[in-house]
């Protein structure tokens, strides 16, 4: 789909992105900033004290209903068990093959209650799957994304900026969510991120969204918080090895190929792609999703071409260079899917064969991981 | 080292300024920022032949690749090893510090058939890229 200037869609936060200077590109078909002074030092910041970022394209869908858990647990590898009130639960949506539908967050806000967050792009798909999944179950399904905004604080300083703003928010765990009146509006304050730090994300609907960004950026002043756009959002989440959803997964690889097998629970019944998780677990899988680090200079990039002993084992799906390794990083499906952290491994870039290495991810372990 | 004023423009916004037998060239201030922050720089080496508007080296920002073309035909006199130390020095400094390379030109003449100064800010203010 070609889409033009003018069709790009524009989040509640907009006009806020260009007042503090955003570069405003277009990021399927939303109208997002990739930096605002410089992907570094937004990077740096979130990294070591507090960085804001517009995320009001991820997608917002609520599960309610007697069988609410029932759906969410056929439809999840993870076991919607650990989403008691209160808290959320990282976890893949699988297809029939186990392919990944999408990553998501599923909040359980009260009993029989789920608010659950999908990436911008698969919103309506994600939508249009629970819905067949739910057949005639006591469910109801409602796609909100177009009626919430959503922005997210990061970083080690992020509690510090939320301590009179959201005190209630300081005590959630990790995936903890809890719902907060701001400006007088319904929102949601969960204990999340995309970073790999400690951090907040606020689903709020979009009237005061903007207050609650000048707010927090009030509060942000005595931490040099920053805004922070898909630039680094990109370098960060590479960093703490997270997917990213229609590039390191799709309908087309399982959890296992993802190489995030802790997200699989066999033992909590049946679920969409089960068996087929089942036999991977017991066989192995003929590829699986690898971090690999540069040992010399260059920077990787998605497509990049992998390889081993001179044979081409793969690409990456994702790659760049590191701010906080200060080195190139990526992750790619390699068709050896048994290499042992720190194998020799060689990357093509510009026609050039790079040194690289096999790498466990994450690549680096922010506060969100302490 | 040239002032901006001084030096010539490419299309592709490289600059290039005599100094002596050989020519200085780097990346324009107007490219720099919208490279970003410049990470890696692989240069051309010693020697090597360029062709006009042929790529001869890669400059690497944390978004993307970008090609640096050769603006005029010529042979590679030097490196600047220090941007390839300090990659950041393209962003702080991209008419002094950060020069690429030195060329010597086939035929010096060709510089002149470059945008001037005045010429190339009009380029840029057409947004033409």
């Amino acid at each position: 789909m070609n889409i033009t200037a003018d069709k790009l869609k524009r989040t509640a936060l907009n006009e806020i992105c260009r007042k503090y200077g955003g570069k405003m590109v277009d990021f399927h078909g939303w109208e997002l900033p990739m930096q605002f002074e410089g992907i570094l030092k937004e990077h740096n910041a979130i990294r070591t004290s507090a960085g804001i970022f517009d995320v009001s394209h991820m997608g917002q869908i609520f599960v309610s209903g007697p069988e609410s858990f029932r759906l969410l647990q056929r439809t999840n590898a993870n076991d919607l068990r650990k989403a008691v009130t209160g808290k959320g639960v990282y976890s893949h949506l699988t297809n029939e093959s186990a392919g990944l539908v999408d990553d998501i967050i599923a909040f359980c806000l009260s009993l029989n209650r789920y608010l659950v967050i999908v990436n911008a792009t698969t919103s309506t798909k994600d939508y249009n799957w629970l819905k067949t999944q739910a057949g005639k179950m006591e469910v109801t399904i409602e796609n909100k994304s177009d009626a919430y905004s959503m922005l997210a604080v990061q970083g080690p300083k992020a509690p510090d900026i939320f301590k009179t703003f959201a005190p209630e928010a300081l005590k959630l765990p990790r995936f903890g969510i809890v719902e907060k009146k701001l400006f007088g509006q319904d929102c949601f304050v969960s204990r999340t991120g995309y970073t790999g730090e400690d951090g907040f994300e606020i689903t709020a609907p979009h009237p005061v969204i903007a207050q609650i960004w000048e707010q927090l950026m009030e509060l942000g002043k005595p931490y040099n918080m920053v805004p922070c756009g898909l630039g680094a959002r990109d370098t960060l989440r590479l960093e703490a090895g997270y997917l990213l959803y229609g590039q390191d997964a799709d309908d087309n690889h399982t959890t296992y190929e993802t190489n995030y097998g802790w997200v699989v629970c066999l033992d909590k019944g049946e679920f969409m792609g089960r068996s087929i998780l089942e036999r991977q677990k017991k066989e192995g899988v003929s590829l699986k999703l690898t971090g690999v680090t540069l040992t010399e200079g260059g920077v990787p990039r998605s497509g990049c071409k992998i390889f081993k002993d001179g044979k081409e084992i793969g690409e990456f799906t994702s790659a760049t260079y590191s701010p906080t390794l200060r080195k190139g990083i990526g992750l790619g499906y390699l068709s050896m899917p048994n290499l042992k952290n720190g194998e020799l491994l060689e990357v093509e870039i510009h026609g050039r064969r790079v040194k690289a290495q096999v790498q466990k991810t994450p690549f680096y372990k922010g506060t969100a991981f302490k | 080292m040239p002032k901006p004023e001084e030096a010539r423009y490419t299309k592709t916004h490289e600059w290039i300024a005599l100094e002596g037998d050989q020519s200085l060239v780097g990346v324009s201030d107007h490219a720099q920022h919208e490279m970003g922050d410049v990470v890696f720089v692989e240069l051309p080496k010693m020697n090597q032949k360029l062709e006009k508007d042929k790529p001869c080296t890669v400059v690497e920002s944390v978004k993307s690749a970008f090609d640096i073309y050769a603006p005029v035909a010529g042979e590679v006199s030097a490196v600047n090893a220090a941007v390839t130390g300090d990659p950041a020095i393209i962003n702080q400094s991209p008419l002094e510090k950060g020069w690429l390379f030195k060329m010597k030109a086939a035929n010096p003449e060709d510089l002149k058939t470059l945008m001037d100064w005045n010429a190339y800010q009009e380029f840029i203010k057409q947004g033409v890229h």
